[in-house]
């Protein structure tokens, strides 16, 4: 394998590639062993999906779902029961392919704390590279840049457990965009941060996506997060139960609720004025919005 | 009856280069029997000031009373027991869990306060029901063994089983789902409405601060800023959006359709008192 | 708060011995502590104590920092210098009761007591120097010379950074978790040494288990950055010599040609012992 060049072409055939989605995913079935019963845990049934590039896709799901489940197929660290996942059109299950899927398709976890490797916040930067051999000036560079980008320029010499938990995720961020992935795959990475952690983070996702084109696949169970997204699937017992543009989605609000979800304050008010009969957009997400429809009752 | 914070100060390494002021002259008197929401931004000073109310830290001056007592100023033995009538879930509390099954866990706190063993039974299938677990199918699980909102149950219960007087949660539902928080705050609000005694609820959530508490203290840069009703606090929407904190999104449109409707009343933080009051003004049920 | 403890004792003052390629370090302290033990006179030792002292003043680090390096080992220090002296045979010096003092026994203790406080000191005025990151790297490197490690050395030098990474994180769990336990009302500081022991349980056992979780969310997250082992790993930082390092190659030689000259040396005038 020639990560040299993987690491400079983008993509594989130039056009070819710019029309195949980025992640395809095709009757995906997963299910994890017990113990103490015969009976596994089915994850994932039948999932269909496709995210192409350039586009902010979010996932959500309550725990349990199958979310992260699929998030961890995506990246080859499952393998499925059935069905396939491609990533630009390399299969997961082929172990040939692996690392080039992980270059391809870079991940985002949870927790801050575990997955910052190094005690210097530019070595952890360069990790990344360091494991798929970029030589030294490239990585300096890169890691110059990628400081950048995520606005932690005045932290390369920090050392994480000094950061706050939306810096840590950050300089995670950083070190995936870094080894120049064509998507990222973020797997709940606000749910343990403050809500200004949140807001830093995803600032500095939706920034990634608008700005830089970079293709998102943003799993989360805050709602909130995903106003901004092309599309959102929602998960529920492993099934995709929902697939829509956010108002679409979001205006759903008993489906939501039926399966423990929030939905944003606006849009429930908006739900229940409807019930009782009022004449206000089911997809009100924003105060203004909600100020205008109620102000037009007059 | 209450917990009386007197000028309470707290300074970490001092004399250090790394000297951080944490509390900086805390007054503030919390009444019996109140569902205090406990905000601030991280760093504001709240879990400082709560972990100085049930004794496990020093002032550096200042002092707090329970109930007229001095907590620094008695013996170290009477400091524990204060330690048991202020019961303090630490955040991610699951990652406290220690014994082989689920009823021997709930059961360290009430043992280390010397109870008899008929007692102790009896809290902890007390405590263990109150967090919406079934006693029977869960005492002999390992905890390790459970799913993430049941374990944060089990750790609850297990400051529960000592009932407290004073029960403080810190971010109980922090990496909960919406399902596994409203769990988790609805079984608080029924032990709260059950006992009737003080639960101090530290949240970032003021979706959640507005639908449970009936006081609200404010931390900001180490002092208590404002300590009263959510009505009240929530009215300084400007000062609090500068603390770094926010009011419930609802608030924000009530106070929208104020400025054009000066009949609405803003003070709600809820989106079923929105709901009336919009209704209330623009007219009842419109059924076509 | 265990926040801001600093780990090692890593003392960063920008100086040329900071900026030396820790190998280069390593080296030079490995060579002196053989030398120390090389030398035999009080030449030699008077060339030791110079060039520790030179090292000293170039860090720029404070004395008190390499004194408090040697405080835990005073009571060695000292033990060994009375036991040197009053139980070695030779020629009597003086002599009181059962307890006497040779020509060789003085000899050998001021020998004994000096060597060891320029081991001690030597040792740290390099982990004082360097920062255990760049620790890491020269004895990852180090190692990779001698045949048969190459392969363990990058295994090693990776849990080691991993270890100092983690340390503080882990510090804080500890912390947080005996809070927690002590707010169900745990006791850990009277009762005997087993109850003690037993009062343990409620700290270790949690502290295990999220350190195993780490580790395996660890593995994972690694894994997602391609890291596959040393095997056509590259480095931000290549550690490269640089004059400085030539300069310092060159003092060590010296140093270690004096010291070991000055054993052959016929001293023209006369050594109070010797």
């Amino acid at each position: 394998m020639n990560e040299q060049t993987a690491f400079v072409t983008h993509g594989q055939n130039g056009q070819d590639a710019e029309r195949q989605p980025i992640i395809r995913v095709e009757n995906l079935s997963y299910a994890y062993p017990v113990e103490d019963s015969d009976q596994p845990k089915q994850a994932l049934s039948d999932v269909n999906l496709t995210v192409a590039r350039g586009e902010f896709v979010g996932i959500i799901g309550h725990n349990g779902s199958g979310k992260s489940t699929l998030s961890k197929i995506l990246n080859g660290i499952l393998s499925p029961d059935s069905g396939d996942a491609w990533i630009e059109g390399m299969n997961t299950k082929d172990p040939e392919k692996i690392w080039k899927i992980r270059k391809t398709a870079g991940m985002v976890f949870q927790n801050p704390d575990n997955q910052l490797v190094s005690s210097v916040v530019e070595t952890d930067v360069a990790f990344g590279m360091e494991n798929l051999g970029v030589p030294s000036e490239q990585i300096k560079e890169k890691v110059t840049e990628v400081l950048d980008l995520v606005g932690m320029s005045d932290y390369r010499k920090a050392r994480p457990h000094q950061l706050s938990g939306g810096q840590k995720q950050r300089i995670a961020i950083a070190g995936i965009l870094a080894m120049q992935p064509d998507c990222i795959i973020f797997d709940e990475p606000t749910a343990m941060l403050d809500p200004n952690g949140r807001a830093e983070v995803m600032k500095t996702i939706t920034n990634l996506n608008r700005k830089h084109g970079m293709t998102v696949l943003h799993i989360t169970h805050y709602m909130t997060e995903l106003v901004g997204a092309d599309r959102i699937i929602v998960m529920d017992g492993g099934r995709i139960v929902a697939t829509g543009t956010p108002r679409e989605i979001f205006s759903q609000v008993a489906m939501l609720k039926d399966i423990g979800l929030d939905v944003p304050q606006m849009t429930e008010l908006a739900y229940l004025l409807n019930q009782d009969g009022y004449d206000i957009p089911r997809d009100v997400l924003k105060i203004t919005e909600m100020v205008e429809a109620l102000c037009h009752l007059k | 009856m209450s917990l009386k914070i007197e000028h309470l100060d707290h300074i970490y390494a001092q004399n250090s280069p790394f000297e951080f002021k944490a509390l900086d002259d805390v007054n503030v008197e919390l009444e019996n029997g109140h569902f205090i929401a406990l905000i601030g931004h991280t760093g504001s000073g709240k879990s400082t000031l709560i972990q100085h109310l049930n004794g496990l830290i020093a002032p550096t001056s200042g002092t707090v009373y329970l109930n007229g007592v001095d907590i620094f100023g008695q013996s170290k033995a009477d400091l524990v027991k204060t330690r048991f009538s202020v019961g303090l879930v630490f955040q991610y509390p699951e990652h406290q869990l220690f014994e082989e099954t689920v009823a021997k866990d709930v059961a360290f706190g009430p043992k280390n306060l010397k109870l008899s063993e008929e007692e102790i039974q009896e809290r902890v299938k007390w405590a263990i029901e109150m967090v919406g677990l079934d006693f029977e199918k869960m005492k002999d699980v390992s905890p390790f063994e459970l799913s993430g909102g049941q374990m944060r149950r089990v750790a609850i219960a297990g400051v529960l089983a000592m009932r407290p007087e004073v029960l403080i949660l810190d971010e109980p539902t922090a990496g909960l789902d919406p399902h596994g928080r409203d769990m988790i705050l609805g079984q608080i609000e029924k032990l709260h409405k059950a006992t009737g005694n003080t639960v101090i609820l530290v949240s970032h959530s003021m979706e959640d601060v507005g639908r449970y508490a009936d006081r609200i203290l404010v931390m900001y840069k180490g002092k208590a800023v404002y300590y009263d009703t959510p009505t009240v606090v929530f009215r300084h929407v400007d000062e609090l959006e500068k603390m770094g904190l926010a009011v419930p999104e609802v608030k924000y449109l009530m106070r929208a359709l104020k400025k054009q409707n000066p009949e609405v009343n803003d003070d709600i933080f809820t989106v079923e008192a929105a709901k009336a009051e919009i209704e209330r003004v623009f007219g009842g049920e419109r059924h076509v | 708060m265990f926040k801001d403890i600093t780990l090692g004792q890593y003392y960063p003052t920008g100086s040329v011995i900071h900026q030396l390629d820790p190998r280069t370090k390593i080296n030079f302290t490995l060579a002196y502590i053989i030398l120390l033990f090389v030398v035999n006179n009080p030449v030699g030792y008077l060339i030791a104590i110079g060039m520790l002292a030179l090292v000293i003043v170039l860090s720029k680090i404070p004395f008190v920092y390499i004194a408090r390096g040697l405080k835990p080992l005073i009571f060695i220090i000292v033990l060994t210098f009375i036991l040197n002296m009053f139980m070695t045979p030779g020629q009597v010096l003086w002599h009181w009761k059962v307890l006497h003092i040779t020509r060789e026994g003085l000899k050998l203790s001021i020998f004994m007591a000096l060597r060891l406080t320029l081991l001690v000191a030597g040792t740290s005025i390099m982990t004082l120097a360097t920062s255990p990151m760049d620790l890491t790297d020269g004895m990852e490197a180090g190692m990779s010379v001698i045949p048969g490690l190459k392969r363990v050395a990058h295994d090693l030098a990776m849990m080691m950074s991993i270890a100092l990474r983690f340390i503080p994180t882990l510090m804080e769990e500890t912390d947080k978790i005996m809070k927690a336990q002590k707010a169900r009302g745990a006791d850990f500081e009277t009762g005997n040494l087993i109850d003690r022991a037993k009062a343990l349980i409620p700290i270790l056992v949690p502290l295990f288990v999220s350190a195993f979780r780490r580790a395996d969310e660890l593995a994972t997250a690694m894994e997602a950055r391609c890291y596959r082992g040393g095997n056509g790993r590259t480095r931000m930082y290549v550690l490269t010599y640089t004059k400085r390092d030539a300069v310092a190659y060159l003092v060590l030689a010296a140093m270690a040609a004096a010291m070991i000259g000055s054993r052959f040396i016929q001293y023209p005038w006369p050594f109070p012992f010797g």
